[in-house]
């Protein structure tokens, strides 16, 4: 029994351990100082923020794995909404229905993967550096979109559209089931696929890859292509919850994204990394902003404590490392 | 600072005429937490001597050399004399100030600078700030390597230039700080032979002006070539100081390992066997030319050459990294041309690498991931899922089957002992049930004992019907391993040399010609 209670933790990580721990001390913290904080109505508004940065967290999470970084995530997830806005627009603005809508979201979805193919194929086939190819690709669809929308807001669409946004499904804001679903689908991909094993390997030593006869060339491709499509999914997300689209919406979650994956353990060099601890270190994120909110704290100041926090949790592991390390050479004498 | 009458019997003629002594230990020991690393070693170095330190890894040869250099602090009763001069301690910086320098294998330079910096390095660092002057340093740069005899574009960045370069840099930059006692650790490991040749040059240069040069390497052939004496350790004790003139391999070997090296012929006659692999005129430019040879089922040919003989090169154009020029590769009768690593496993080809750190294994990943990784298709599940028990029976099978000793498959590779990770190698590649296994120097890195049980794994596996190709540079490898051996030699197999009925003295003498 004690064995399989240390499997558990052996699967689960010392990290997300710690980080479950961290996150029920916060919860405790503030709701003895607010109220409020225990609220359905806190809750909902958590529930309907953090989908959008957690999508593209995992749309990050992925492309580190393999080694890289995909800096192209923002512009990618406009570019996507404009082409679901452009084609609700075409087909009746205001009176479209849900079938524009549904066509919109496939559209959306091929956009967004066609960006990433392309960073992908450039990645793999001419061994250029992803930092450099997203970046390149992130200057390019940003230019894009305020070349076609004229740097302006895009809006006017069905009332319909906005009640997905806002909406419930059983209790369960509409944006939440879709982070989850796709959350437990990135899961499954990665730990359990022979493509999610292949990107772990290849974080760690492509070359090794290689020579193992894993398809390194196609799988890096497949991996930004799939960041390219949960880009999209955020997208579409964020048309529906502000009803309109601007080029530039959510260019501060970028390196916030960034960071919610070294809070969850990522290795920063690719290889290591899993989604349940990086999902955990989400909604850390979330709950500090929200609760420092209900306090009356300045949104500008939440940044600011999410900035420092993160610089903490950094010099914790070193911390620990450090300690482990001592004890670990008493522990062979 | 008398020379001692006597340290060997085989020493006194020339102990004799010896111009002094630039390093003398004696009564060296060494504990690591309880580990005898060294124990009462004496080590001694004549100025302008190049000498050998001779051992297996983890023999202690790297613990003295830390010692000399100040990195570590010998235990109490130590003895060290450096240029006549009793020392009761070294740190790195006197150790320096004295004239001791080491060029470590990874050569500790700077890839991004130029040559003229990267040998004036030194004069630009300090406690105090100073003016670097471009100038003067180049001109100190250029007067070494004419000391050396050597021409190098000091203005060329690092890394621009071959491993072998580099090295005369790293040279250079010891010389430039006055070192007259320079410790090399394995140089030629990664050389050719003609550059081999060339660094022997140089070293002999520094031996006439006075700079004694130890040698620091496995390699038992190159040992005796280059250096006068050798010293041999073998477990932290020393085992004895010897004159190469008259040193064999098999002499030598035997005294770096406490064993005989396998010594019994393993040849069988294979040649009325089916042949499994089928090589026609194989050519890729600038790397191998006109190779035809054939490898039967249940038969070992060993391929012998020194780096640079295209013996590597021709493996990877088995195995699909490389593509030929021109030429056919027949597999079991069926022509196959391999354009990747996939490919040539669903061939049945297997290609285990001389580089198990970069390109055999993925380190930092687990034992099991690394032994499936080329098997995923077998470890399938539900919905196309890896399924994580059948990857568990299949991983607990190899090792059980390989006898690998790992605390828990799910450790990094890199937790293994050399033996022990090239067997996770082997496992990785007979998951993949292989026609052909190519085995590339797969001893490198791995100690004694564990190399026979890898021959004899290998020896199996060819009873069960397998094709092995086994790659190698050491000689006596390949003699007693294979059932034939083929000679290569600037990208052409040379000679045809029968284990059973030719001795190991005729191939070496073929090989190192």
């Amino acid at each position: 029994m004690t064995g399989a209670i240390n499997e558990l933790k052996r699967r689960l990580g010392p990290e997300t351990l710690a980080l479950a721990g961290f996150l029920v001390c916060l919860v405790a913290a503030f709701s003895a100082l607010s109220p409020r904080f225990l609220s359905v109505a806190n809750f909902n508004s958590m529930a309907f923020q953090l989908p959008v940065l957690g999508l593209l967290t995992l749309a990050m999470l992925a492309p580190i794995l393999s080694g890289g970084l995909n800096l192209a995530i923002i512009f990618t997830a406009n570019m996507s909404g404009l082409t679901l806005a452009w084609v609700l627009i075409q087909m009746g603005g205001t009176e479209a229905g849900l079938a524009a809508f549904a066509i919109g979201c496939l559209a959306a979805i091929v956009v967004g993967a066609a960006a990433g193919c392309v960073m992908g194929l450039v990645v793999a086939y001419t061994g250029a550096h992803p930092i450099l190819v997203s970046l390149a690709m992130m200057i390019f669809l940003r230019g894009l979109g305020e070349f076609l929308t004229r740097g302006g807001d895009i809006s006017g669409f069905p009332e319909f559209v906005g009640k997905i946004g806002h909406g419930s499904l059983l209790g369960v804001p509409v944006p939440l089931l879709v982070f989850g679903a796709v959350a437990i689908g990135w899961h499954f991909m990665l730990k359990f696929s022979r493509h999610g094993f292949s990107v772990y390997m290849i974080g760690s030593n492509i070359r090794a890859s290689e020579y193992s006869g894993i398809p390194t060339a196609r799988t890096l491709t497949l991996i930004y292509t799939l960041s390219g499509v949960l880009c999209a999914i955020a997208g579409i997300l964020m048309v529906t919850r502000f009803n309109s689209v601007r080029v530039g919406h959510g260019e501060a979650l970028l390196l916030v994204t960034v960071l919610a994956c070294f809070l969850g353990g990522v290795d920063p060099f690719g290889g290591f990394g899993r989604v349940a601890p990086v999902a955990v270190a989400l909604v850390i994120l979330q709950v500090l902003s929200s609760g420092l909110n209900l306090l009356g704290a300045n949104q500008h100041l939440s940044t600011a404590v999410w900035g420092l926090f993160l610089i903490l949790v950094m010099v914790l592991r070193h911390v620990i490392a450090r300690i482990r390390m001592i004890f670990g050479k008493r522990k062979e004498v | 600072m008398n020379a001692p009458a006597t340290e060997n019997a085989g020493q006194v003629a020339s102990a004799a005429e010896s111009p002094g002594w630039a390093l003398r230990l004696s009564n060296v020991n060494k504990a690591f937490e309880g580990v005898q690393a060294l124990k009462d070693v004496a080590f001694r170095v004549r100025l302008g001597e190049i000498h050998c330190l001779a051992g297996e890894n983890g023999c202690g040869k790297s613990t003295l050399i830390k010692i000399v250099t100040g990195v570590y602090s010998p235990d109490p009763g130590t003895e060290i004399e450096v240029f006549g001069k009793r020392l009761a301690s070294v740190t790195p910086a006197s150790a320096r100030a004295l004239g001791i320098s080491v060029i470590w294998q990874d050569l500790a330079l700077f890839p991004h600078m130029t040559v003229a910096e990267n040998i004036a390095f030194d004069e630009s660092v300090g406690m105090l700030p100073r003016l670097y002057t471009h100038g003067a340093s180049y001109k100190r740069a250029d007067r070494i390597l004419r000391r050396l005899r050597v021409d190098l574009d000091l203005n060329a960045t690092l890394n621009s230039l071959p491993i072998a370069q580099r090295q005369i840099v790293a040279i250079a930059r010891a010389l430039h700080g006055h070192a007259r006692l320079i410790f090399m650790d394995e140089p030629t490991s990664s050389l050719t032979q003609s550059e081999t040749n060339n660094l022997l040059k140089i070293v002999k240069t520094l031996s006439e002006e006075g700079v004694s040069v130890v040698f620091v390497s496995h390699r038992l052939a190159e040992v005796i070539e280059i250096s006068s004496r050798l010293t041999v350790l073998r477990n932290g004790r020393l085992v004895g100081v010897y004159d190469t003139a008259d040193m064999t391999q098999t002499r030598l070997g035997h005294l770096m390992t406490g064993q005989d090296l396998v010594s019994e012929i393993s040849a069988r006659d294979r040649t009325d066997r089916r042949a499994v692999l089928e090589v026609e005129g194989l050519n890729r430019k600038g790397e191998f030319s006109d190779i035809s040879l054939d490898v039967k089922s249940g038969e070992i040919v060993g391929v012998i050459g020194l780096i640079g003989a295209g013996r590597t090169e021709l493996a990877h154009s088995l195995i699909g990294m490389t593509k030929p020029d021109s030429g056919t590769i027949r597999l079991d009768g069926r022509k196959i041309a391999p354009r990747s690593v996939r490919d040539a496993i669903a061939a049945g080809i297997a290609y285990v690498s001389e580089d198990r750190l970069t390109l055999g294994l993925i380190q930092q990943q687990s034992i099991a991931a690394n032994i499936v990784i080329t098997v995923l298709k077998k470890v399938l599940g539900k919905l196309g899922l890896i399924s994580p028990k059948r990857e568990a029976s299949l991983v607990s099978n190899w090792i059980e089957n390989l006898s690998i000793q790992v605390g828990h498959p799910e450790h990094a590779v890199s937790t293994l002992s050399g033996g022990n990770q090239q067997r996770v190698v082997l496992a990785k590649w007979l998951t993949t049930n292989p026609r052909l296994l190519i085995l590339d120097s797969p001893t490198v890195g791995v100690d004694v004992g564990a190399r026979a049980g890898i021959f004899k794994i290998a020896r199996k596996l060819a009873d069960e019907g397998i094709a092995i190709l086994l790659i190698s540079d050491e000689v006596h490898e390949v003699h007693y391993n294979s059932d034939r051996v083929l000679h290569m030699l600037n990208g052409r197999v040379v000679w045809e040399h029968d284990p059973a009925s030719a001795s190991l003295a005729d191939l070496e003498s073929r090989v190192y010609a």
